[in-house]
């Protein structure tokens, strides 16, 4: 008999975060001025690391798979409000490792600063919402997760408070934030009042049977006197969560806060931002349409909104725009936030590469996923290396990082394998990532996107190589002197590094627990 | 297990020497690359003994020496795996590899004078990407290879190269990884259009050869859309007229040791992944293109051989020379003969020799006078005996002196072009043409030795002009050895070619 786990446990990795960050603000209460770092980065490291060990022990202990498939069921909370099925743990992964790697970096990055607790308690709450997002099955769960990441990230990019770049960044996020996040509650509830229903499957019930949904007993069922769905309504109620979704994954036309903020943010902050905040922002999307919004019934029904049109026209721009745009940059972190958001379009072919009856999407959207795995490890490698940078005072622009290979060789040579793996070279997981989703577009004959990736992959080599020649081909100029070499930031840079080349021979792993993640949907 | 143990050795000595002092890098590197280099010559010897009758590799892949198959992931369906085999196409290429860069490790002693043991560990590393080029049968892992091949490449270019070489090197690395890309995506419209669930070679020649059906856009069969696409991925490498205008660059500004890498090993992967992609698993739109091909080729022979005649630059004439050398290798293939083909291939051995030769002594004269120009220095047969009886020995071999193995692949693509079939009666007039290339080659070279080496002893430069050390010689000897052994008894290396070549051109001469 083997003992069944109740079901709240499911929400373990979730959990384990939530703790830390209590842990954190109960140290803080205790003793109010500690600036121990050792202290508080230790314990933010070993929760986010608790919160990776459940999540990697539950996805390979069969939670999420049905008992009919040899797995333990999916736990199901508050009537369905939340699950923990093999998609939820696949991000809770993503999220726990990049918060691990970022509050390692972190002990040397905010060593002098004060408010070290409120830092380290900041990002475990924004690792909780994003935790929480990622198991959210319904319009109420996602809005509230998506708030308890967002508040936290407000002030994460304002914690240089005497830094004007990094306050004027904060209060710009701030404001498109609530802007987007007002769009997507008036989303919500437009697509509440045309279906009746705010759960996804209730939603995709009201949308396949075109009759309003209720749900009783934590049943989905038809309303009384079965009244039609308005089609229109919710057409427009998609496009303003499409708008919500594409702000927090920094997509065209919603990424006009991205560069400020990663550029003005500190470069631990940037890191988590546009690695764990974007993964966060891609498994809302994934979930809301592969589940909510069965692109195959919306079709049929003719009148409602046929997204993943959208999406093609989003990837493509996001693609163009974020890449052509990190080419001209003159430093180095903005260049990173520009290609941030031209991974973001990359990411969008998982929601892009579809045909219009819904074939295809395990392929397109199991390799948005796997991208953004890989991506949560070797983008956030990359802000490392910049948090690094900055530590040692070394200059914004590609100049200042001129023969910088001569003084760190190990940083230098991780940083090479974060940008070229990026790029899409095989060193790294980027390749295959990358590769994934070149398959998924040509599968479903969208060439359109297979051509934007390709282009835009070519046009990355460029700009990330700049980098590369700065560190290893230039000579050093000025004289800069680097003093110490800070255990935290080099142990979070080389393991980022070496996950990023493991994951060229275990990428069997990433994209087979994808696939089946999102065949189990 | 053979070719996972070449692949081991040459990537965790890079690891090694990257870590070593800069003082023993050369040395170790060295030692660390004798072991694949050895190891081949042995491998080489059980194929030629053993293994002769094996046929080709991506036709009846269950023949394949040394081979080793490992499961390795499930990409939405397609199977990809560690897969690896040698043929008679492959272990040539494989044995020209391995003993070339132990020799321009060595030949690498004298010049490169800083950062060493990353110098020698991006050497071994390129190495092991070149050992898997040619040993992968697997599209995905010969595609990690042949990507692999970049990033050492860019490096040892944009470091130790000359003054331009920061242009030269992202010039080299955008121009490649572009063509890469396209090529990709030539290959892949197919692989989506037919229904492979293995991205091994072997199947993906066998759907590719047996697709029917195939869509046909704009009026061109995908077949042909995709054979295009693959030429100019492939072409940018070897390189072919127009696209060769990263090479010029690379090969001027990248230290002579890469450049001996460059023209001995690196543009045989474009030709190699053409006979491989194109000329097998495409045949048939191969040979319905073939007179477009073999005129681009002829252009490639004349063009590179007017420009080499054009230049004063030691280097710059033997790069040019290169481009003229690849366009008879694409000649060769297009005329699906087995003395053709056969003669390409071997033509891709023997050119990775002698070119490799002619780099290593255009750089061991550098060292010695600091100038590559033409003009700016004569006489040098006196002061340098050795290093210029073999300039002038590898030289002829270029211009094809027989019993040199330039000859024997020159005259067998001759041969075998001229009375192609898939030419018809563009055949003689092409090869012709092509042979003309020769008389230019012999122009320039003639001319170039006689300015330099012979005459009154003069120097632009004030540096001492004394023999070269016996390290740098060595290496020239070894070369020399081979290209007059691969010229003398050319069945060392053409009786297995022949095996893995005509299975593809169906037999007959």
């Amino acid at each position: 008999m083997v003992h069944q786990l109740p079901s709240w446990a499911g929400l373990a990795p979730a959990l384990a975060l939530a703790v830390t960050a209590l842990v954190l603000l109960l140290i803080d209460s205790v003793d109010p001025d500690t600036t121990n770092t050792s202290l508080l980065g230790g314990v933010s490291v070993v929760g986010s690391l608790a919160s990776l060990a459940f999540a990697v022990w539950f996805i390979f202990g069969g939670t999420g798979i049905p008992t009919s498939e040899g797995g333990v069921g999916t736990p199901v909370l508050f009537n369905g409000q939340l699950v923990v099925d093999q998609m939820a743990l696949f991000f809770m992964i993503i999220v726990a490792s990049v918060t691990a790697l970022v509050t390692l970096a972190s002990t040397d990055y905010v060593r002098e600063h004060a408010y070290q607790a409120e830092f380290y308690a900041l990002v475990l709450l924004a690792a909780t919402g994003m935790s929480v997002l990622s198991a959210a099955n319904s319009l109420a769960t996602a809005f509230v997760a998506l708030e308890l990441v967002s508040l936290p990230s407000y002030a994460l990019v304002a914690f240089l408070k005497k830094n004007r770049g990094s306050v004027e960044a904060g209060l710009k996020y701030f404001l498109i934030g609530a802007v987007s996040s007002a769009v997507f509650a008036y989303g919500i509830s437009l697509v509440y009042a045309a279906t009746g229903v705010l759960r996804f499957d209730g939603i995709a019930t009201a949308i396949e049977s075109g009759t309003v949904q209720t749900i009783v007993d934590g049943t989905v069922q038809a309303q009384s006197g079965s009244p039609a769905v308005p089609m229109s309504i919710l057409g427009v109620g998609i496009m303003m969560v499409i708008g919500g979704v594409a702000f927090k994954i920094a997509a065209v036309p919603f990424h006009f806060w991205a560069p400020e903020a990663y550029e003005g943010a500190p470069a631990p902050i940037s890191a988590f931002l546009s690695s764990a905040s974007k993964a966060a922002g891609f498994v809302l999307a994934f979930r809301t349409f592969a589940v909510a919004f069965p692109i195959g019934a919306l079709v049929s029904s003719g009148e409602a909104l046929n997204w993943f049109v959208v999406f093609q026209v989003l990837a493509i721009a996001t693609m163009f725009i974020g890449n052509f745009a990190a080419a001209t940059q003159e430093k180095v972190k903005r260049m990173m936030a520009y290609s941030s958001v031209g991974h973001a379009g990359y990411i969008l072919i998982g929601l892009a590469a579809l045909s219009a009856s819904g074939d295809g999407m395990a392929f397109s959207m199991s390799a948005g996923m796997a991208h953004l795995l890989v991506y949560g490890f070797m983008n956030t490698g990359a802000f490392l290396f910049i948090a690094l940078a900055e530590y040692w005072g070394v200059g914004r622009r590609f100049e200042d990082y001129n023969g910088l290979g001569r003084q760190a060789p190990l940083a230098c040579a991780a940083m090479t394998i974060f940008l070229f793996s990026l790029a899409g070279l095989p060193i790294g997981g980027g390749f295959f990532s990358k590769f994934y989703l070149f398959s998924a577009t040509l599968d479903v004959g969208a060439w359109s996107l297979a051509a934007a990736l390709v282009i835009n992959s070519a046009l990355s080599l460029f700009y990330y190589s700049r980098v590369v020649k700065a560190m290893w081909i230039e000579e050093p100029t000025g004289d800069r002197s680097i003093e110490s070499y800070p255990t935290g930031l080099y142990t979070a840079i080389v393991s980022a590094a070496v996950v990023t080349v493991l994951l060229v021979p275990g990428f069997d792993y990433v994209s087979s627990l994808a696939f089946r993640a999102v065949e189990l949907l | 297990m053979w070719v996972a143990a070449l692949l081991a050795v040459t990537l965790f000595g890079s690891a090694a020497v990257m870590l070593s002092p800069d003082r023993y890098a050369g040395k170790l590197a060295a030692a660390v690359s004798a072991v694949p280099a050895l190891a081949s010559v042995y491998m080489y010897y059980v194929f030629l003994t053993q293994n002769g009758g094996a046929g080709n590799a991506l036709l009846s892949p269950g023949e394949v020496a040394f081979g080793q198959q490992i499961p390795w992931i499930d990409l939405a369906g397609y199977q990809i795996a560690y897969y690896v085999g040698l043929d008679g196409v492959s272990m040539p290429l494989l044995a020209l590899t391995t003993i070339l860069t132990t020799l321009a490790i060595v030949s690498a002693w004298t010049p490169i004078d800083e950062r060493q043991s990353q110098f020698y560990g991006l050497m071994l590393f390129m190495e092991t990407s070149l050992i898997g080029v040619f040993a992968a049968l697997d599209f995905f892992l010969w595609f990690v290879f042949w990507e692999g091949v970049l990033i050492p490449m860019y490096f040892l270019i944009g470091v130790w190269g000359g003054p331009r070489r920061k242009y030269a090197a992202i010039k080299f690395f955008v121009y490649t990884n572009v063509a890469s890309l396209v090529m990709f995506a030539g290959l892949f419209a197919l692989v989506f259009n037919t229904d492979l669930t293995s991205l091994a070679l072997p199947a993906m020649a066998e759907a590719f050869r047996n697709a029917s059906g195939l869509p046909t856009i704009a009026g061109f069969s995908l077949a042909t859309i995709s054979f295009v696409l693959m030429f100019f991925g492939f072409a940018v490498k070897v390189p072919v007229f127009p696209l060769h205008t990263w090479l010029p660059d690379a090969h001027v500004e990248a230290p002579t040791p890469v450049s001996v890498m460059l023209a001995g090993v690196l543009l045989k992967m474009g030709t190699y992944a053409l006979l491989r992609f194109n000329f097998t698993m495409l045949a048939e739109t191969a040979q319905a293109l073939a007179v477009p091909l073999a005129i681009v080729g002829v252009v490639s022979v004349i063009y590179g051989a007017m420009l080499a005649l054009a230049q004063r630059d030691l280097k710059r004439i033997v790069a040019y020379s290169s481009i003229s050398s690849m366009g008879y290798v694409i000649l060769g293939l297009v005329a699906f003969t087995p003395h053709g083909m056969g003669g390409a291939t071997f033509q891709m051995v023997a050119h990775g020799l002698i070119s490799g030769l002619m780099f290593m002594t255009v750089g061991v004269i550098y060292n010695t006078t600091h100038t590559r120009m033409v003009g700016d220095m004569s006489g040098l047969a006196d002061r340098m005996p050795w290093t210029v009886g073999i300039f002038v020995a590898a030289a002829f071999g270029y211009m094809g002196l027989p019993l040199m193995a330039g000859f024997a692949g020159e005259f067998l693509i001759f041969q075998g072009a001229f009375d192609a079939a898939t030419l018809g009666s563009a055949a003689p007039v092409l090869t012709s043409l092509a042979m003309f290339g020769i008389v230019v080659v012999a122009g320039y070279l003639l001319w170039a030795m006689q300015r330099t080496l012979f005459g009154g002893f003069s120097l632009e430069t004030d540096y001492e002009v004394g023999p070269a050390a016996f390290h740098d010689v060595a290496p020239l000897a070894v070369l020399l050895l081979l290209v007059i052994a691969l010229g003398v008894a050319p069945d060392l290396s053409y009786d297995m070619i022949q095996h893995a070549i005509t299975p593809l051109t169906g037999g007959g001469a």
